[in-house]
């Protein structure tokens, strides 16, 4: 056992409004720069649709991800020979197009403009190239709430298999919004793809991150993320990504997305993990077992074995004990709410989502909701948003877990319906969903009140045992080389502390 | 003056590549990179950048069999004067021509796609400026004089003179009746290594042969350096 701790998300897409104050938040922190415009670490998609960048769910086409060939794990699109054959020109690179075009607008004109007889307006601006353009015809967003969805969404990969019964007549089309990030995965196929070695993930918080020093602009990264949250900066011509907010968690603040996110509907904890089984999990044979292999990849932080082999491996007991009051591990393994997004790409991926409930096709059911054992299947089965796109989404098309994770939820909306009315109880309600009442009124409550403490359980980063603080302040760059001399002859050296033995708690 | 052209300007040239390249790796890291249009424009790149950069590969493996090799190894290998020379003009003629093709049509997608353009660096022109300078010369000497005059033995000047400048002992008499073409062809060649450093041929030492034995897994370690990468991702490979 290989004990490794990571900073993971879970967003509840039963409360996402589709406000976009996350991805706004973000790119005024993150991305607002030049050869970053077309750059959104965070959107928000709305489902049906084709998403950002254009159906970039479709690895047939962009051949991200992992795959299994012979029984081995590797990536879709070719091991390290293919790739510095293909290195010249990366076919599986998105072009600028399948983004869209930045632009901005002709502000300027609006105040700087001679009187005349029509108002002046602000025309679309290219960013790539600085020059008018006519008009714009795609961008981040352009789907938001099915906007042209009849003529777009019908070529959404996940509806595949269920474009017999899902039409997008008004009466009968669903919707709802999918806000995405890096996932962070543990078997991160951006890194595995970068020539360079110029991406990595860390060791204490699980942020996979690139090293813009040692970025060569080769863009496997870009081709190889199957989720598409590599980007290439067109004028410093490295790769870029979501950082999770790093200097955030690292102060034990949520990411942006989360701290502003209207809907209170991301949460954000500590999650152990088992580093030596990573390969294993991503490599089981049946694509619907990856949800439970990459469960049985997550470490109890509340069993003695694993605290013992945490605290070996240099994890500090705030950082434990952050894991033990995690609500994402709470929502992903103990009460088996929150699903990976594309589980099918294999890379285990660390950004989780509870599926959306939503209303009931048939109006005859709409009249009382349901409230005991009986109603709640075909309630869930009625549901508007069919239980198979879910699944292509979230559950490598596995309809029983989407089923069993809609019932825990339907149930604890059930019981506490009837709890708060007075309802005569259905004993077999909750037995019927594997949930416990106390599971139930927790969660209730981190669902439903979703207070910012229980929301956001982030323990802040290890400085106090890092060494060469006084170095970092300005030290002399020649310690580590000659012996020491004048002031820095007495006390302690950096160079001691760092050689301190491996193992022992930092 | 031919002192100057085959023994001075040789080295400066090579000095300049040396002092610009490390300077520029010590102090540049963050703008040391391959500088891809990829994502702008695809499919012009397709072509032009294969052509060109397989045709390079070849014509620099090329250079080394005939500059680097001696005559003497050819000639106890039994490879006759005309066996040797046919081979190389058939050869460095077609992988010549991709990388001159392929230069031509990167230099057609530079200027003709606005988005490429306008992102364009006047160190771009230059790398492209002289490449192009120094392939199309080389190339004429392979396919024009060698066809239209008898094909040069230059395994018997321009060779032993190479040899010399990176042995540190040139001999610019050795360059003396080289014929004019192929001579302007070494001083562009020599020119497109002085001005590498600073444009984004660094690349070139960039090609990432170490990635062939990596594991695929990269861990590192908050608050160090790439020295503390951990290069395990099942407990060892």
């Amino acid at each position: 056992m290989r004990v490794k701790a990571q900073v993971a998300m879970v967003m509840n897409l039963d409360k996402c409004i589709g406000c976009h104050t996350c991805s706004v938040t973000c790119k005024n922190t993150w991305t607002n720069r030049s050869g970053a415009e077309y750059m959104w670490f965070n959107n928000v998609e709305t489902k049906p649709g084709i998403g950002y960048p254009k159906r970039w769910e479709d690895q047939e086409h962009y051949r991200g991800g992992w795959q299994l060939r012979g029984g081995k794990l590797q990536l879709r699109a070719g091991g390290p020979i293919e790739k510095l054959v293909q290195i010249f020109h990366n076919p599986d690179l998105p072009e600028i197009d399948d983004y869209y075009e930045p632009w901005t607008y002709d502000y300027e004109n609006l105040i700087a403009s001679p009187e005349r007889r029509y108002q002046p307006v602000a025309r679309p601006r290219s960013q790539l190239t600085g020059e008018p353009m006519d008009e714009p015809r795609w961008g981040p967003n352009w789907e938001d709430d099915l906007a042209g969805a009849p003529e777009h969404a019908k070529k959404d990969p996940d509806l595949k298999g269920l474009e017999a019964h899902v039409a997008f007549e008004y009466e009968q089309a669903f919707m709802f919004y999918l806000p995405r990030i890096c996932e962070h995965c543990l078997n991160p196929a951006c890194v595995a793809a970068c020539p360079s070695g110029a991406m990595y993930k860390r060791e204490e918080d699980g942020i996979v991150l690139v090293d813009q020093e040692a970025c060569r602009g080769w863009r496997f990264c870009v081709s190889a993320c199957p989720y598409k949250k590599v980007y290439f900066n067109w004028q410093t011509h490295k790769a870029e990504k979501c950082t999770f907010c790093y200097p955030r968690i690292e102060a034990g603040l949520p990411t942006v997305c989360s701290e502003t996110c209207v809907g209170r509907i991301r949460y954000l904890g500590v999650v152990l993990y088992d580093a030596d089984r990573v390969k294993e999990a991503a490599s089981v044979p049946d694509e619907k077992d990856l949800l439970r292999s990459q469960l049985s990849v997550f470490l109890d932080p509340s069993d003695p074995a694993v605290i013992a082999a945490a605290r070996e491996a240099g994890i500090t007991d705030a950082w434990i004990e952050a894991a033990q009051r995690s609500p994402v591990y709470k929502m992903a393994v103990q009460w088996g709410i929150a699903l990976p997004l594309h589980p099918e790409y294999r890379t285990l991926p660390m950004v989780w989502y509870v599926p959306p409930l939503s209303p009931i096709m048939s109006h005859l059911e709409q009249t009382r909701p349901a409230t005991t054992a009986d109603e709640i299947l075909p309630a869930i089965d009625a549901m508007r948003i069919p239980m198979e796109y879910l699944a292509n989404l979230l559950a490598a098309g596995d309809v029983d877990v989407i089923r069993g994770v809609l019932r825990r939820l339907a149930t604890m909306r059930a019981f506490l319906r009837g709890k708060t009315l007075g309802l005569p109880r259905d004993e077999s309600l909750l037995a019927a969903a594997g949930l416990t009442e106390e599971q139930v009124e927790d969660m209730v409550r981190l669902l439903g009140i979703a207070k910012y403490d229980e929301r956001f359980v982030i323990p802040t980063g290890r400085r106090e045992g890092e060494e060469d603080l006084q170095a970092l302040q300005g030290g002399c760059s020649l310690d580590d080389v000659l012996p020491p001399a004048g002031a820095f002859a007495q006390g302690v050296r950096p160079i001691e502390l760092r050689a301190a033995p491996k193992g022992e708690p930092r | 003056m031919s002192e100057f052209l085959w023994v001075v300007y040789p080295y400066l040239c090579l000095m300049l590549l040396l002092v610009g390249m490390l300077t520029r790796y010590n102090y540049d890291q963050i703008g040391w990179t391959s500088k891809s249009s990829e994502l702008l424009e695809k499919r012009l790149l397709r072509l032009g950048s294969l052509l060109f950069h397989w045709g390079i590969i070849f014509v620099f493996l090329g250079h080394v069999a005939g500059l680097l090799i001696p005559i003497g190894v050819y000639e106890a290998l039994g490879v006759s004067e005309h066996l040797y020379h046919l081979t190389a003009m058939a050869m460095g003629g077609i992988t010549g021509l991709m990388a001159l093709a392929g230069l031509l049509i990167l230099l057609w997608r530079r200027l003709s796609v606005r988005r490429v353009l306008r992102n364009t660096a006047p160190a771009d022109f230059v790398a492209l400026g002289f490449l192009i300078a120094t392939v199309a010369l080389g190339l004429s000497m392979t396919l024009i004089y060698n066809v239209s005059h008898l094909p040069y033995e230059y395994r018997t000047t321009v060779g032993p003179w190479i040899r010399g400048v990176l042995l540190l002992h040139p001999d610019a008499a050795l360059m003396a009746h080289v014929p004019l073409i192929l001579q302007l062809h070494i001083l562009t060649a020599l020119a497109l290594f002085a001005v590498s450093p600073f444009t984004r041929l660094v690349h070139i030492f960039s090609l990432p042969l170490a990635y062939l034995r990596r594991a695929p897994m990269q861990y590192r370690r908050r608050g160090t350096a790439a020295a503390y990468v951990e290069d395990r991702w099942d407990g060892g490979r």
